[in-house]
């Protein structure tokens, strides 16, 4: 059996990330990468937008080309990586299970780094009525076939949801000559980022349809149209209100799920929150030894924080594989989100490892004026405010060291949000 | 040109598949006309997939012989086409005194069809049994010869078996006019094709009716009846092991909850009279009352486990039992009609009847070479490690993973079009590749290149099933 100290399961940028800094911090060097696709780069390949990396490198990239710039640095520090080889299983005991044309790899890794990535819900998942003709796309699959293969998949269309893959979309579909007929957002706001709904819908005259669900798609072989209608505050729709529009192509963008089939097989406890796993600082799973980072964890909007995450998660997976010592015996205080915030990651602090870190989190609901706050024993550690909140935008705190300095470590550390 | 067959049938369903596979038992020269591109695109695709066990109908009803005769013969048919069948048994649940009177009357009718094992449980020996059902069920009825099965897959391999044993099939043909020259029916397609045939069998599902009229035969009706559904992901632990049915209504069986042969939960059907016989469309009314009911006695039901939703097409005839007969006007020509529940049961015991009636009628030889066997692609999901490397060694396009939810490889998608799969939907009926929890998301556009090099078509002329499913409209650029 082929044995590596750090495997990095997923090639994407949290994989790369991860792969990277492991590296950078091991001796002998042993660090392999497995891919499934093609290519290194995972989603970002097809993502040919820009608007990556503005954080990160202070700079506006697509998305190939922020990819490109960590899979060069692979390339250049000669990394060992597997593309077109899936991994099927991988044990608590961190044995993997790999396949491709030359056969099934067994390997073992003293460390894991889960960088799966995340899935898209579907029409079916968000139960859609109505017929189930051809014409009917996620939006990842709709961007996989327009900007990696080349083709046009209708002539008008409806999007559904609009969240920014779905606002991305409707420019991207609009510059291929597919006239994007409504964006249709069953929530009374969009989850997507001001800027997108501004250079994505309204530059292009694209109508954004608040508080509307499609609740009938029609057509036998090919979609002939949708029917929308208004849905009240319980989101349900309300009577006289369907309004028939016609297109051949209904493309959903209605959420995503990390991918985290492989976890489960490892035993791994996953968060129902965020479906991804429950990690700590260290972005340690359950599972000793197995870490993970990127959309597998929880689904990010900015890349550039899948990388700054990912880092941390390549890092410590190298320690525990140099000292797997200094993870036993772990103690955890818990993060637990509280009113108003839906979940947090880490959802841990490891007391062998008690270094700043960044909470990250998303509130529940679309709130005006709020302060953010988390306390600990009764006693505020940090709060902010802001006047506008929303479930679609990633929020994060620095835990810093004088926060870290306060900490009563009996007690769980709570985040909260509270109305002005 | 025209062909000639001494047996033609109409209708590529699992009825249509059952008597065409049995009639190559005989030295016959046999046909199948299809009006869509592929085999099980009527209610053969789209039902509960519940081996009957034959206490539901009425006694001395073609419905009732032929329900018991296929559920005997269930097992071995599919032991013999390699399709996966799982006698799990079902339960009928009474919620009341009421109900639990009706459970004894479906005991005995089940008595007197001939079926065996039936017995009324306790409510004890239930929650034991079936740890999640609701606590308000007073009772059971326990019918340990119902099973599971995987009907399209069961059409596709009596389709193959039947075309490996001889048989001839033509898609894309609608028939559409029947005419008597001599001792032969010439039979019409919509696009001016045509054949001959002596013994013309019409199991054309809700369009039974029409195509007997085209032949000048009995006038009956059918009435779509269509019944919709949720499946639900793989969970870690099956929340029913057996067919779970409420108390049977005039309306029908009512809603169920299963598990699937593949690790699925199935829930439906209800039962809704429709205008139009091919509107397989879900509704939200519809899907509501599908999911109340079953949560009635699943509690722990949960829609975030819903990965899809579709509907099935029930040909309720006017007379309510099946009606499998010779004309009495006109000779040679066999209704196959009315075949809803029980007729995936019965469809390999109609097969078995037909196919004598005709074998004698023309005389017809026995098939010396008939080989009743079929086997199945291999999965990849199902092999140990150590098969999968073999296979590997073998066929290099077996490590290949393509659909990531059901772990289907190249291999297996190369060697459905190779057994006669030419639409995104016939490939995910053969091998699964987009039936797991993300439909297609990852591994429909490899599908649709997998399609269009092995069968040399252009991508925009890949369809999902046939006709103008067209799934892209345009090529903008070489890749
Ligand atoms: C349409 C769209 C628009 C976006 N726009 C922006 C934007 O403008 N700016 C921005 O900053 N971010 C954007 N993002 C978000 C950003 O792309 C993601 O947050 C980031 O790519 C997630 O990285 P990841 O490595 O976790 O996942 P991925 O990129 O999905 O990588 C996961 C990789 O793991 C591989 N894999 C999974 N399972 C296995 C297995 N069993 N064996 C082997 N390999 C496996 C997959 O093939 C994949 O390559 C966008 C995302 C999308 C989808
Ligand atoms: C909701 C529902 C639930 C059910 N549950 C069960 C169950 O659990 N157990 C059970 O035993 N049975 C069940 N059934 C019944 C079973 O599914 C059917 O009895 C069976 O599939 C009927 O098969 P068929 O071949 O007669 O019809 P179909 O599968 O409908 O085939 C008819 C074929 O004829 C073709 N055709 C029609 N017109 C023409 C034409 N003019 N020219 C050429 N071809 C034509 C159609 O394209 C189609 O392929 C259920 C049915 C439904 C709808």
């Amino acid at each position: 059996m082929e044995k590596y100290k750090v495997v990095v399961i997923g090639g994407g940028p949290a994989g790369l990330a991860a792969a990277l800094e492991s590296f950078k911090i091991l001796d002998d060097k042993k660090v392999l990468i497995i891919e499934r696709d093609k290519f290194l780069g995972g989603i970002l390949n097809q993502c040919i937008h820009p608007g990556f990396g503005l954080h990160y490198f202070k700079e506006e990239l697509t998305g190939p080309e922020y990819a490109h710039r960590f899979v060069e640095q692979v390339v250049e520090n000669r990394i060992e990586y597997l593309t077109e080889t899936h991994v099927i299983d991988i044990t608590p005991e961190k044995e993997i299970v790999a396949v491709n044309k030359k056969g099934l790899k067994r390997i073992k890794a003293d460390a894991i780094v889960l960088a799966m990535g995340c899935r898209e819900r579907t029409r079916g998942a968000i139960i859609t009525p109505g017929t189930r003709p051809a014409g009917i796309f996620t939006a990842g699959q709709a961007q996989r076939l327009i900007n990696i293969e080349g083709y046009r998949i209708g002539k008008k269309a409806v999007i559904v949801g609009s969240g920014d893959i779905g606002l991305i979309m409707a420019r991207r579909l609009t510059l291929e000559g597919i006239e994007v007929k409504a964006v249709v957002e069953i929530m009374p706001y969009s989850t997507g980022l001001r800027r997108n709904i501004v250079q994505c819908l309204d530059d292009f005259g694209i109508p954004l349809l608040l508080s509307h669900k499609v609740v009938k798609i029609h057509g036998k072989y090919r979609v002939e149209g949708v029917t929308i209608a208004k849905v009240d505050s319980q989101l349900q729709e309300i009577p006289a209100t369907e309004r028939f529009i016609e297109c051949d192509t209904v493309l959903f963008s209605v959420g995503l799920i990390p991918e985290n089939e492989l976890s489960k097989k490892a035993g791994i406890v996953l968060d129902i929150k965020t479906g991804g796993p429950v990690v700590d600082n260290t972005f340690s799973t359950s599972q000793k030894g197995i870490f993970a980072c990127g959309n597998v964890l929880h689904v990010h909007d900015l890349v550039d924080n899948v990388t700054l995450e990912a880092q941390i998660a390549g890092r410590y997976a190298a320690i525990y594989s140099q000292h797997p010592e200094l993870f036993e015996n772990n103690i955890h205080v818990n993060i637990v989100a509280k009113e108003g915030i839906r979940y947090v990651v880490p959802q841990k602090l490891n007391k062998n490892f008690v270094q700043p870190f960044v909470l990250r989190f998303r509130v529940d609901n679309f709130y005006k004026d709020a302060i953010v706050t988390v306390s600990n024993a009764g006693k505020v550690l940090v709060e902010y405010k802001k006047s506008i909140l929303t479930p679609g935008e990633m929020e994060s705190i620095e835990i810093s060291q004088k926060i870290l300095s306060q900490l009563d470590f009996s007690n769980d550390i709570v985040v909260s949000l509270q109305n002005i | 040109m025209s062909r000639i067959y001494d047996v033609t049938v109409i209708g590529a369903g699992i009825v249509g598949m059952s008597i065409l596979r049995e009639l190559t038992r005989y030295r016959l020269n046999v046909c199948c006309l299809e009006k869509m591109e592929d085999v099980a695109e009527g209610a053969s695709k789209a039902n509960s997939a519940i081996v009957h066990a034959g206490y539901d109908p009425i006694e001395g009803t073609k419905k009732a012989r032929f329900n018991v005769e296929g559920n005997n013969i269930f097992a071995d048919i599919c032991n013999e086409l390699d399709v996966e069948y799982k006698m799990v048994g079902s339960l009928v649940v009474a919620f009341d005194d009421y109900e639990i009177n009706v459970l004894e009357e479906l005991l005995q009718r089940g008595k007197r069809n001939g079926v065996k094992g039936l017995e009324i449980k306790s409510q004890e020996w239930v929650f034991e049994n079936e740890p999640n059902l609701s606590r308000n069920i007073k009772a059971a009825l326990f019918a340990p010869y119902s099973g599971i099965t995987n009907p399209y897959k069961l059409t596709v391999a009596l389709f193959e078996n039947a075309v490996q044993n001889g048989a001839d099939i033509i898609f894309s043909f609608e028939v559409c006019k029947i005419e008597k020259d001599g001792d032969y029916f010439v039979v019409h397609s919509a696009d001016s094709r045509f054949i001959k045939t002596r013994v013309l069998i019409n199991c054309a599902g809700v369009y039974a009716d029409e195509i007997s009229k085209l032949a000048g035969a009995k006038l009956f009706k059918i009435y779509p009846r269509r019944g919709q559904y949720y499946i639900l992901d793989k969970p870690d632990k099956m929340p029913v092991t057996r067919v779970i049915f409420q108390v049977p209504t005039e309306k029908g069986k009512g809603i169920l909850v299963a598990p699937t042969v593949d690790g699925n939960v199935l829930i439906g059907p209800n039962s809704e009279y429709i205008d139009d016989k091919d509107d397989t469309a879900t509704t939200q009314k519809g899907l509501d009352e599908v999911f109340e009911k079953a949560k009635k006695v699943l509690p722990s039901l949960s829609k975030r486990d819903v990965i899809t939703t579709f509907s099935g097409i029930r040909a309720t005839p006017d007379n309510h039992d099946f009606i499998i007969e010779e004309d009495e006007n006109v000779e040679n020509f066999i209704n196959v009609a009315g075949i809803e529940s029980p007729g995936l049961t019965s469809s390999v015991a109609i097969g078995r009847y037909i196919a004598e009636k005709v074998s004698s009628k023309l005389n017809a030889k026995r098939n010396l070479n008939f080989n009743p066997y079929r086997e199945d692609i291999k999965r990849f999901l199902k092999l140990s490690d150590e098969e999968r490397v073999r296979m590997i060694k073998l066929y290099p396009s077996f490590g290949n993973i393509v659909c990531r939810c059901e772990l289907v490889s190249e291999y297996e998608i190369l060697e459905a079009i190779k057994r006669g799969a030419r639409t995104i939907d016939g490939i995910k009926r053969r091998t699964r590749a987009g039936m797991g929890r993300c439909q297609g998301g990852f591994c429909l556009p490899r599908v649709i290149g997998i399609l269009s090099r092995e069968l040399k078509i252009d991508k925009t002329k890949i369809t999902k099933f046939g006709k103008n499913s067209y799934i892209l409209t345009e090529k903008r650029w070489e890749e």
